[in-house]
Formats: structure tokens, sequence, C-alpha cells
């Protein structure tokens, strides 16, 4: 039962800013998921938040109590929060049942609080183990049970997981976040990894800048994200120009309507369309009927489950990232027939009509090989 | 969202996060959101880096006040350049072969499949507790014509091959296998490889160890006299006591501290050209002893044994054999064994005791605030390896007689003596377990919910004890076997193992007497040695931060 509040955060390190007036809100007993980069102050967040760290301005509250303003600092021993850093951060001179202990008040310590840690992630009969007699994921389920011994209403995860290998994280990811919901902690989970953001948190905010740029579920952040950026940031992204009206934009795909909302001025824009949005079909010689584009295929990436094929079209330079089904028959140097389906997101065209580079999609596609 | 106002104050009144519910408590704990000044760290380690390099000012003041007329005669003259050259040639000598013998012996124990490897690694260390004139003594006691040049490159050998001898080892245990393994892939050698990437990779290790070799030769002073050998130590004994003038002992010492600062200077310059990049923290695979063929193994153990026999069976041996043969021709004690013991513990534990205290807070100061101002700080204290022992024991004399007429001759000046003698020792060893101390741990405990001085009770201290009983032993080994500085400043009718052992070997003729000081003296920091080399084996070893801390609590 604990909402924090992060209010015009700003804080610099040796003249190099990390945030401006960075504002933040976690519901209580929600997930929530801070995405960025590396470097972009994720981790500094956190710290200021714990109260490793303090904001050169700002004020920060946990459940309605000012921990951290001009005038008013708690310390971290104070603040009743559970922090999981990326390197667990286990006492090494203590054993695993030690370690857990460590914040729990001694007449607690016996009272089987330890064991029903160690039981709940999975490593009941480690207790007399020391951290370095075990792995990297059994390290960080040590972690979580340390933190969470004292009943916190707040956890803070530093990307806990990356570290691990992606079998191995998939599976203690999904692990914690089922043992983070029973306990109905307010978590705050920071990562670099967009499926992971997406995946675990009831919201999620995108850092840039110092600043949160986009705070939305992670539905909205996919089909409505702020802004190019964010688009290209979250999955893949296909960013082609148009020309918007009312309710609807002009693409080489003929007419798409917008999503409701979306209030981009009429005129020239740059029109996101996601690789699922496409569909495509051998060409046999067919005409291409009104809202169907002609390309030719360039590249093919299988996964599986599915695969991306690269479309280079007649009238652009940019080729067109299509997702479709594994079993797809297109082979590279096909010629297709290209249609957009459902509601596309539009914003006005940054520099005339020209569409932006699509190089920030291929960074994607090496996210997701990563994580598949 | 509740409002900022309204605090919920009862269901967390035994939590107060709260700076609403403490305002006074809380206030003194807001500070300016800067990085905070070390307000107690750095003034305590400016007083005790001052302290150290007192001595260094005061032999400048010395000679500043006996005057350009009293020092120049002592200057020139052809004895200064018979000293001059006594002391490189034998320094050279020595540390070539030191590093030669140990680096050679440390591949064998660390790398290859030598019988025993354990053993022996312990047994090539151990000579480091045979002072430095009982080893003399032993040596020229059976065979007298062990003296001059000769003798003296074998038994400064012999006793200080293990400074390279330790250092190397850790290296070669550290080296990456992985890197070797490409090396080989790449054509080379097995020979070329261990030159061009084992002990190319370790070279700023082993110039470290060679500049110990040759800082230490310098600073002694019983072995020479032993073995008729004349350098500066000696010869600054002499202008003291037998031609009675300070004034030549200081410009004697001016010139061996100059000399001293050159090889700690040249060894900097080297060692920062020849900085290696560290390889990262990355777990690296296990490496395999090296196999040796028969004829191979059979030379090696026999090299190894040879070394240990004559650096350690060797002295044992003899002060065992005097003990036994001449216990007849004792002269009347003038002090007790027992007490001589009893002094040297009590000495040596203050000076350990001191040195280790007065380390911590320089490290921590240079670890966790690092800025260049404390960097600087931490490094300066190192100059202190360059001021021999019987330098630190003239200028604290000198002190004592001029401005702290109270202090002459006792047991606090000896202590104080001691302590900055091994200071530099104390800071190594305890800064190898504050930079594993990491503030990120303090940070984890205190977030746990408890206070900060708990947190340091209960995290930081278990943490970094490896390394101030590491520093303890250091200091503790090195003081009751330190013979130069303790002639000078020993308090008058107190004598200690060293002083005692000296007084009846000088003499040469009561061995047997001399002996069970000897004896004394070596078992007395056999203990502390032995805790160092557990504690030394264990912290080289990768990824055991508890195992440490079992071998010492």
């Amino acid at each position: 039962m604990s909402e924090i509040t992060c209010k015009g955060i700003t804080k610099s390190f040796g003249g190099f800013q990390v945030h401006r007036e960075l504002d933040l809100e976690v519901p209580d007993g929600a997930v929530v998921t801070v995405l960025g980069e590396s470097g972009s102050g994720k981790t500094t967040l956190l710290r200021m938040i714990a109260g490793f760290e303090r904001p050169d301005s700002g004020t920060i509250t946990i459940d309605g109590q000012v921990v951290d303003s001009a005038d008013h600092f708690a310390p971290p021993e104070r603040r009743r929060i559970g922090y999981v850093a990326q390197e667990g951060n286990l006492f090494p001179h203590l054993t695993i049942a030690k370690n857990i202990g460590f914040g729990l008040p001694r007449r607690e310590r016996r009272t089987g609080r330890v064991e029903e840690l160690l039981d709940l992630v999975g490593l009941a009969g480690l207790a007399k183990r020391y951290p370095h007699e075990l792995s990297g994921g059994q390290q960080q389920r040590v972690a979580l049970a340390r933190a969470l011994a004292p009943r916190p209403s707040v956890i803070l995860l530093d990307e806990p997981f990356s570290s691990l290998d992606a079998g191995l994280r998939a599976s203690l990811r999904f692990d914690v976040m089922r043992i983070l919901r029973e306990q109905r902690a307010t978590t705050v989970f920071v990562t670099h990894d967009q499926q992971e953001a997406l995946s675990v948190a009831d919201l999620a905010g995108i850092i840039n800048g110092g600043q949160i740029r986009q705070f939305a579920t992670p539905e909205t952040l996919y089909s409505r994200p702020a802004n190019p950026d964010i688009a290209r940031f979250l999955g893949e992204a296909n960013i082609v120009p148009g020309t918007a009206s009312a309710d609807a934009v002009d693409t080489a795909f003929g007419q798409l309507p917008l999503v409701d909302g979306n209030t981009a001025p009429a005129g020239p824009a740059v029109v996101l369309i996601r690789p699922e949005q496409v569909r495509i079909q051998p060409h046999n010689g067919k005409p291409c009927q009104p809202g169907q584009a002609t390309g030719r295929v360039l590249h093919r990436e299988f996964y599986g489950h599915d695969c991306i094929v690269l479309v280079g079209t007649a009238d652009e330079e940019h080729p067109l990232r299509v997702r479709c089904p594994g079993r797809s028959p297109v082979q590279v140097g096909d010629t297709v027939l290209m249609s957009a389906q459902g509601d596309v997101i539009a914003w006005q065209s940054p520099a005339g009509d020209q569409a932006p580079p699509a190089q920030v999609a291929d960074a994607a596609v090496v996210s997701l090989r990563e994580a598949s | 969202m509740a409002g900022v106002d309204t605090p919920t104050l009862e269901r967390r009144a035994d939590h107060p996060a709260n700076g609403v519910a403490r305002p006074a408590a809380l206030r003194r704990l807001v500070s300016k959101r800067r990085r905070r000044f070390p307000w107690l760290l750095g003034p305590m380690s400016l007083i005790v880096v001052l302290a150290l390099l007192s001595p260094l000012a005061l032999i400048v003041i010395q000679s500043v006040q006996a005057g350009w007329s009293q020092i120049w005669p002592a200057l020139d003259r052809a004895f200064v350049v018979t000293l001059l050259w006594n002391t490189v040639r034998l320094a050279i000598l020595v540390t070539v072969l030191s590093a030669v013998l140990g680096t050679g012996a440390a591949w064998l124990t660390e790398r290859t499949a030598l019988p025993g490897r354990r053993a022996w690694s312990v047994l090539l260390i151990v000579p480091l507790v045979v002072p430095d004139f009982v080893l003399s003594w032993a040596w020229s006691s059976i065979f007298p014509s062990v003296q001059g040049y000769f003798g003296a490159t074998l038994v400064m050998t012999l006793h200080l091959y293990p400074l390279v001898y330790l250092p190397m080892t850790a290296a070669f245990r550290a080296a990456d296998p992985g890197q070797e393994e490409a090396a080989r892939s790449l054509g080379l050698s097995r020979w070329a490889v261990w030159l061009r990437i084992s002990v190319r990779q370790a070279r700023s290790v082993l110039l470290g160890g060679c500049l110990l070799v040759s800082l230490s030769l310098m600073a002694y002073y019983g072995a020479f006299e032993n073995l008729h050998y004349q350098t500066f130590t000696t010869a600054i004994f002499g202008e003291l006591q037998t031609q009675f003038n300070p004034a030549g002992a200081a410009a004697l010492s001016l010139v061996l501290v100059i000399l001293s600062l050159l090889v700690l200077g040249g060894e900097t310059a080297f060692r920062e050209r020849g900085r290696l990049q560290r390889s990262g923290p990355m777990a690296q695979r296990a490496q395999q002893p090296i196999p040796l063929r028969l004829r191979t193994r059979l030379a090696a153990v026999a090299g190894v044994a040879l070394l240990a026999g004559l650096a350690l069976g060797f002295p044992v041996a003899i002060v065992c054999y005097w003990m036994a043969a001449g216990v007849s021709s004792a002269l009347p004690d003038a002090v007790g064994l027992g007490s001589a013991v009893g002094y040297t513990a009590l000495y040596s534990l203050m000076a350990a005791l001191a040195a280790t205290v007065l380390a911590l807070p320089v490290s921590l100061l240079a670890v966790r605030h690092q800025r260049r101002w404390s960097t600087a700080l931490e490094r300066s204290t190192f100059l202190t390896q360059a001021i021999p022992g019987v330098v630190i024991g003239l200028t604290l004399v000198f002190l004592a007689s001029r401005y702290l007429g109270f202090l002459y001759q006792s047991p606090e000046l000896l202590v104080a003596s001691y302590a900055i003698m091994f200071f530099p020792l104390g800071l190594v060893a305890v800064t190898s377990s504050v930079v594993r101390a990491s503030p990120r741990l303090e940070e984890a405990g205190r977030s746990l919910g408890r206070k900060p001085w708990a947190v340091r009770l209960t995290v930081t201290l278990p943490l970094l004890a490896p390394g101030l009983a590491a520093a303890f032993c250091f200091v503790f080994l090195s003081a009751a076997t330190e013979l130069t500085a303790t002639l000078m400043l020993v308090p008058t009718g107190v004598q200690t193992l060293a002083t005692q052992f000296w007084a009846y070997a000088e003499q040469g003729v009561s061995f047997g007497a001399a002996a069970p000081y000897a004896a004394a003296m070596i078992l007395m920091s056999a203990v502390p040695a032995y805790l160092l080399g557990h504690w030394f084996d264990r912290s080289s070893a990768r990824g055991s931060g508890s195992s440490v801390m079992e071998a010492l609590s």
C-alpha cells in the first residue's frame, strides 16, 4: 500500500545533467517499468527513490510522506524499500539464511520467516551456503528474498536479470513477477530490454533526455507511441510518409483510418505502420488494386514462429519490414503485393514530406533476436 | 494520490520514514545536496601522512642545522664513493638473482605439476621470517669465508628472494590461461609463451618485487656488519658510535635517502609506462598444471629443495646446533630470555596496532573518496619505504634529543619508529580489503532497515577484518625482527630479542648464548607469517570472500 511520487527531479553528476525536471507517479500496488537506453539515468532514479543518492532539486514522496526534498531527507534505513541490484550485492561473509534474515528484527529471524522466503524463491535447503557457492540465478533469487523479508511496501528492481542468460532470465522473471504480484508490493523495475519492460508491467515509462517521455500501459505505448522515436524504441516500426486529413491519412497503401483521438494536423505527416499490420501476397501478374502497393522481397529473416521480410518498394528508398507467418512461401526476389490493416497513428512531418531513415528499426531487430 | 500534507502516521508509527514526523532529528540528516567533503577522514589522513613524512623533513632540518661546512667533509671522501659502489653493485646483483629465483620458483610451484607444490610454496615463503642478521650469523659462524661481496650476495639473495616469489605466485595464479592458449595457437613455443605472455604480463608485479628487494637491501645493517661488508648503514652506525659524529651520520643518511628515492622514482616511472590492461572480472577457466617430464621434474624438485634448504633449513639447523652445543659458553644474561620475549612482543604488538589503525582512514579515504588530492595523500606514504630504519632511528633520536626530551629512550618512540617504517605494509593489506567492502553492500544493508552504525559493524567491519588482521600480522612480523632502529631507540635497561641476540652475536664467540634468542625470534614471527600465508593463499584465489574470514576469525 504505497504510491511513489517524484516531482521535478533534477540531478547532475560533475556537470553532466542526468535528470531534468523529471516527474513520475507510481500508483499503489502497481508494477511499473522504466525503460531507457544505458546512461539514461534509470539506475540513478531508483537510487534516489531508495535514498542512496540525493537529487539536486525536486521532491520524492512515498505513501504521502516526503522522503526527499529541499529540507527533508529520510535515510535509506527508514524508507522500508526493498532494493534488488543488478549484481545482487549479497553480503559475501554471511550465509544465505543470514543474508535473508539481515533486515529482520532479531526475534523475527527464528520465527520461520527466513525458511518461508527460501521456499518462496525455491531455494529451500541452501540456507547454510555462502553466496559464492551459488549460481547467478540463485544469487538473484536470494537478493529478492532478502529484499522481501522485512515486508517492504515498495520494491525497486534495477535490471535484476540482465546478467543472466536468456533462458534463465525468462523463467526467473516469470517467478519473480508472480511472487511480487502475490506480495502486492508497489514495484519499480528499470530495464533497457523493451520486451522485458512491456511483458511484466502494468504501466511503463520511457525515460530519455532526463525526463519521462511517455507513461502509459504497455498496449498504449506500443500502439499509440507519443512520437516516432518511442515507436522505434518499442518494437519494430515502419515510419512512412503520408498526408493527414481529419480522421484518416493517405499513404502508399491508400487511405488508412487514424486511431481514436489522434490529432495530427492536416498536411504532410509521418505514419507508423507496425510490421504485423502489413499483409503481403504473391503478385502473380494481378493488377494492383486500390490500397495495394507492389514491392520486391530483398531479405528474409526466419524466427520459427514468424519471419520478417524486407520489401523494397519502387517509389521509396526505405524498405518496409513485414511480419509474416513462419511458413509463408515468400522468397527473396519475389514481387509481392502489400496492403495495410487496422488503425494507424500519424504525427506531423518533422521536415517536409521526407520519411525518416529506418536504421533504428534495425536495432530493434537485434534486440528481438537476443531475446528469442 | 494522497497529499503530502496528510501523512498516515498511525499505520507506520513504528517506522518513521517520514520527514514530517521528526523534523528535528531529520534536519540534522539533511545535508547540502552535494557530494560531501570527508570531514573526518580527510584531516585524520592528513595528520597521519604528515607524521609519516616527518623523518624526511627532520633529516633535511638536521643537515641544514649542521651546516654545509660540517656536511661537506663527510661527503667529500673516497669513502663515500666506495660506499656507493658497494651498495649499488650489491643491489643490482641481488635484485637480479632474486628476480630469477623468485620468478622461477613461483612458476614451478604455481603452474607446473611439481610434486608437493603446496608444501613447497609454504617452505619457500617462510625464509622471510629468518631475520637477515640471523641468517648471516648462521652462515658466518660455520663458514667464516662467507663474507665480503660474495657473502653479502649469498645471504641477501637467500633472505630477499621471497619478496619476488610472493607477489609472483599471486600474479601467476591470477593469469588467464586463455591468453596463454591464444599465444600458443598463434605459433609461439611454450618457452616463448612463458617469457612473452606470462612473465611479460606480470612485469609490473616483478618490478614491484625488485623494488622491495633493493630498498630492503639498502636498509639492512646487521647482516653487513656480520659479513664485514661496508654499506651506508654500517658507515652511519660507525660515524655515530665510534666517531661520535652526528653530522657525518646525517650527511651519509641524506645520500642513502636520495639513493632510495632514485630507486623508488625509477620504478614508478617504469611501472607507469608498462601498465597493463587488466582483464575483465568475467569468470575464467581454471588453470591446468603443466606436466613435467621425469628428468625435468627431478631437476625442479632438486632446485626448489636446494633453495628452501639454503634459505630456511640451513639457518634453522645452525640455530638448533648452537643451542645444543654451546649452552656452556653462555655469558651471564644481561636480561633473561623471558623478558626479551615479553618486550619484543609488547613493542611489536603496539606497533602493529598503531600502524593498522592509522592505515584505515588513509585507505578508506583513498578508496571511497577518490579525488586527486586523496590519491596523492595515499601515494605519498610510500615514500617512507625509501627511508631506511637507520635514518628513521637517527631522525627520531635527533627529534627527541633536540625538541622532545621527555621522549628520549621511551618505548613510545620505538613503537612510533616501527609504525612509521612498516606503515606501507599495513596500508597495502588494509586497502586490499577496503576495496572489497563495497559501499553498495552498505547501501543494501541500510535499505534493509539497519542503522548506519549497525551496518558498519555487521557488514563493513567483517569484510575489512581479513585485511586488518593481515596488516597487523605484517607489521608485527616485521617489528619483531627489526634490529637497526631498535638498536638506536631501545629504552635504557631493556633488551629485545633482536638487540640481545646482537649483543651476543656481535662479539663473535658466544654463539650458544645467541642461539635461543634467534630461535625465539623465528618462532615468534612464524605464527603471523603462517596466518599471512593462509590469508594470501585465500585472497588470491578467485571468488572466495567468506573463506578468508574463516581463516582469520
